[in-house]
């Protein structure tokens, strides 16, 4: 079914969208080395490091002052000419933008992983998975509940559950963190039942079964913050969603030829409202890898939101720019293979594919 | 799909009374009279500067309030009555003062019926003194008849301090004391010097409450000199907001904070919302190539990493608040919403009106501006309203990572305040719990607000 049209449009649409994310990673690329200020920090380090090496070796004890300041300007410029330092800061944000884009991540500049590594690739890999597993749980969760309960709530509308949703929908705008912060207040301090952060009980449980249960333990308060957060306005969202879909003609027409109702759910209105849905799970997905620099500062989670956080803090720029570009690929080959799938699978899209009219 | 259909005219005297028949209406205009309220109070009684020097002044400032005292409020969930400050100033004729030659003495009295000890007990001397300094012997009498003598101080400046609770050889001795000939046993509570003063010999721990009495003798070095001196017996709650680490009352950061919210908030989302709008105005009405390049950059603008950069931006920097609210301006001008904003403009390009105004010459500037967002301005008003707590959430955000503007006092600046002096670890309760109301306040305000909003001018929300 895949027509020239089509594949021309494709074609397009990823010239376009790896163009876009070229453009983000060079805009961070600028920032967070402040427009080539980072350079300058590293040079004097550099230089105060060689001064320091030189200084301190006894062989050189002998050597006249301006022979010593000699050497260290000789050191100097050769550690500059080795790390590219050289080279105007404009020639080498390309340089730099074509490593991140190769995903030729490198080393960072201060930081190391927990096992010692200073590779960026592994200090980035060592914590994605504590970010996975709570952040990408917390997006499952609450996109089941907020389905359920807004197909449940849409079925009997203007009941009173429906209309408490209504009413408390609102108080959503207030971030997952800032409910951490009253958890930890609740839980944490005045009763004692949980933990106040962090990933394990310290010292960590030698027993595998043991451990697991000691981080779901740390995880329950962070998970919950999350939901509460999002519950109100994501069942309302969901349920106001159904409630303009279960408008629709055919779906009238199923209730009056005397369907059951589960039947007219899951086929009439679940089944064409899916795309918008599947959409929106694609990208809170994505949007969870990149973890939650405040909820995980707020819980001491050591996830990727933290390491981001503490890269600024270090001037790290490798690191940031590492984190910045596999989360734009991801974006993006996320964005790519929704449109993929909706030329294909939608007949309404496929048609207007041409004018663009995808997500 | 758009949830939007493109509304009729809308009056502001009509909006404001169709908002009076929702209840959540009503609710967020109270919410944010009071709120309003609390800005024109704090800007009227503490003016900016004053704030900002009250604020940073250090703990000198605040010497005579009591440290991580609670509000007083905090008495009704205790169910006891707690310590307020006692301050009596020699100088000032608050305490009986004889001087005989070189010798002076100072009496305070003051009664004590609160049901817990106090936080800290100290002297703050004012001396006149030209060649050796006076010596000073502190007594101090209970209620029940017995004296305790403190300590022979000799002053090693005119306005020297004598920190009674920090005097460790004084708790020894009375704790010794108390234990071998008044209590006749180890209790199971550890005795410090203002346990020790004002405990009632029971064995539990318990207040004595009645009349104390403090007596300096000062013997001064020559006839001219002469001595003053403030007793402090530091409380445990002070005021309706209580005090920080530093000893200052919360309150001025909380008042303070509301003005600045409201600001930072609203402007953010205000001038973004009305730079989405042309931008979305320009896109839709234009398309072809200025459609597509808009489009594009927008889409950036969703790849960049926000908080990051923000943070980055603030941190390397040093920016203050008011730079803070360009940047997040900046970073803000191409969201998301100028996609669905574009789907409005799209909506009503083709209207009739539009097309009496294009048969009559008109530019396309004096389009966008006359015809196309005033037509769409309306819709993205509850959008704009429900954006605000977001950008206050995001101040408070920054401030609680330690990177907001130092200088000025919010409620973010507190919320971190308190978790680095590890306030719920200690129990501090009221330091998390006062800044957070107001931003929970401020959150639901708008909120409400713009939900209500929402329902009005998309009449077909309220059929939902």
């Amino acid at each position: 079914m895949v027509n020239v049209r089509m594949v021309k449009y494709l074609l397009k649409r990823a010239l376009v969208l790896y163009l876009t994310v070229v453009i983000a990673v060079y805009m961070t690329i600028l920032i967070a080395n402040m427009g080539g200020y980072v350079d300058e920090i590293v040079k004097s380090e550099i230089r105060l490091e060689i001064a320091m090496k030189l200084r301190a070796n006894p062989a050189y004890r002998s050597l006249p002052e301006s022979e010593l300041n000699k050497l260290i300007e000789a050191r100097y410029q050769a550690e500059i000419r080795r790390r590219g330092l050289d080279q105007p800061f404009l020639i080498r944000s390309f340089w730099y933008l074509y490593d991140a884009l190769s995903l030729n991540l490198g080393r960072a500049m201060y930081m190391t992983s927990d096992s010692g590594s200073s590779q960026v690739r592994v200090i980035i890999l060592e914590r994605l998975p504590q970010t996975v597993m709570l952040f990408t749980t917390a997006v499952v969760i609450n996109f089941f509940i907020h389905l359920f309960l807004g197909l449940y709530l849409s079925r009997n509308y203007g009941s009173f559950l429906d209309k408490l949703f209504v009413y408390l929908a609102p108080t959503s705008v207030i971030p997952g963190w800032f409910y951490g912060i009253f958890l930890i207040l609740i839980f944490a301090s005045w009763l004692h039942v949980l933990p106040y952060g962090g990933l394990v009980d310290v010292p960590p449980p030698r027993d595998p079964v043991l451990y697991a249960l000691s981080v779901l333990k740390h995880m329950i308060l962070p998970l919950s913050s999350w939901i509460i957060s999002g519950f109100f306005l994501g069942v309302y969202s969901s349920r106001t969603f159904f409630l303009i879909f279960s408008t629709e003609d055919y779906v009238e027409a199923a209730v009056a030829k005397g369907l059951p109702p589960r039947m007219v759910e899951f086929k009439y209105i679940l089944r064409p409202a899916l795309p918008p849905i599947i959409t929106n799970l694609a990208l809170n997905l994505i949007a969870s890898w990149g973890g939650a620099i405040i909820t995980e500062t707020v819980f001491n989670w050591p996830g990727l939101g933290l390491v981001t956080y503490e890269a600024i803090g270090y001037f790290d720029v490798p690191v940031i720019v590492g984190i910045t570009v596999i989360y734009a690929y991801l974006l993006a080959a996320t964005v790519f293979i929704l449109d993929l799938l909706y030329g294909i699978l939608d007949p309404r899209i496929r048609a207007g594919a041409a004018e663009g009219v995808v997500v | 799909m758009s949830a939007y259909p493109v509304a009729a005219e809308f009056g502001f005297k009509a909006i404001v009374k169709e908002l009076f028949s929702y209840k959540t209406g009503i609710l967020a205009i109270a919410l944010l009279l009071l709120l309003i309220g609390i800005s024109v109070y704090a800007v009227v009684a503490i003016p900016y500067d004053e704030a900002v020097r009250l604020w940073r002044a250090g703990e000198m400032t605040w010497l005579k309030n009591p440290r991580n005292a609670a509000p007083v409020w905090i008495e009704l969930f205790v169910g006891k009555k707690l310590p307020r400050t006692i301050i009596l100033s020699s100088a000032k004729g608050e305490a009986s003062k004889v001087k005989e030659g070189r010798r002076v003495v100072i009496e305070y009295s003051f009664d004590y019926s609160y049901d817990d000890f106090p936080s800290e007990i100290t002297l703050f001397f004012s001396a006149k003194y030209g060649g050796e300094p006076p010596v000073v012997k502190v007594y101090w009498l209970r209620p029940d008849g017995e004296e305790f003598f403190l300590a022979n101080y000799t002053l090693r400046s005119p306005d020297d301090k004598y920190y009674i609770s920090n005097d460790f050889k004084l708790e020894t001795r009375l704790e010794t004391f108390i234990i071998k000939e008044r209590l006749r046993g180890k209790p199971s509570f550890a005795i410090t010097v203002e346990r020790a003063l004002f405990l009632a010999y029971t064995g539990k721990l318990e207040v004595l409450k009645g009349k104390y009495k403090m007596r300096l003798e000062a013997t001064l070095a020559s006839e001219g000199d002469d001595l003053d001196a403030d007793l402090v017996v530091y409380g445990k709650v002070h005021g309706f907001t209580g005090t920080d680490h530093l000893r200052r009352p919360l309150s001025i950061a909380l008042l303070w904070g509301t003005p600045i919210a409201l600001a930072f908030g609203l402007t953010a989302s205000l001038v973004t919302t009305l730079a989405q709008l042309v931008i979305a105005a320009i896109s839709g009405w234009y398309g072809g190539k200025v459609d597509s390049l808009l489009q594009r950059i927008t889409e950036v603008y969703m790849i960049l990493p926000f908080l990051p950069i923000l943070i980055m931006v603030s941190m390397f920097y040093k920016i203050d608040i008011w730079t803070l609210l360009v940047v997040v301006i900046v970073l803000s001008i191409f969201g998301p919403g100028v996609k669905t904003m574009r789907a409005l403009v799209m909506q009503i390009k083709n209207y009739p009106f539009i097309e009496a105004a294009l048969a009559y010459g008109a530019s396309g500037k004096r389009i966008i501006f006359l015809y196309i967002i005033p037509r769409v301005l309306p819709l993205v008003v509850p959008g704009l309203i429900s954006a605000v707590p977001s950008y206050v959430f995001l101040e408070a955000a920054l401030s609680f990572l330690g990177i907001g503007d130092p200088n000025v006092p919010t409620w973010g600046k507190i919320i971190n305040d308190a978790f680095s002096e590890g306030a719920l670890y200690k129990g501090y309760f009221y330091w998390v719990i006062e800044p957070s109301i107001m931003l929970i306040l401020t959150a639901l305000a708008f909120s409400f607000l713009g939900f209500a909003l929402d329902k009005i001018v998309n009449p077909r929300l309220k059929e939902l």
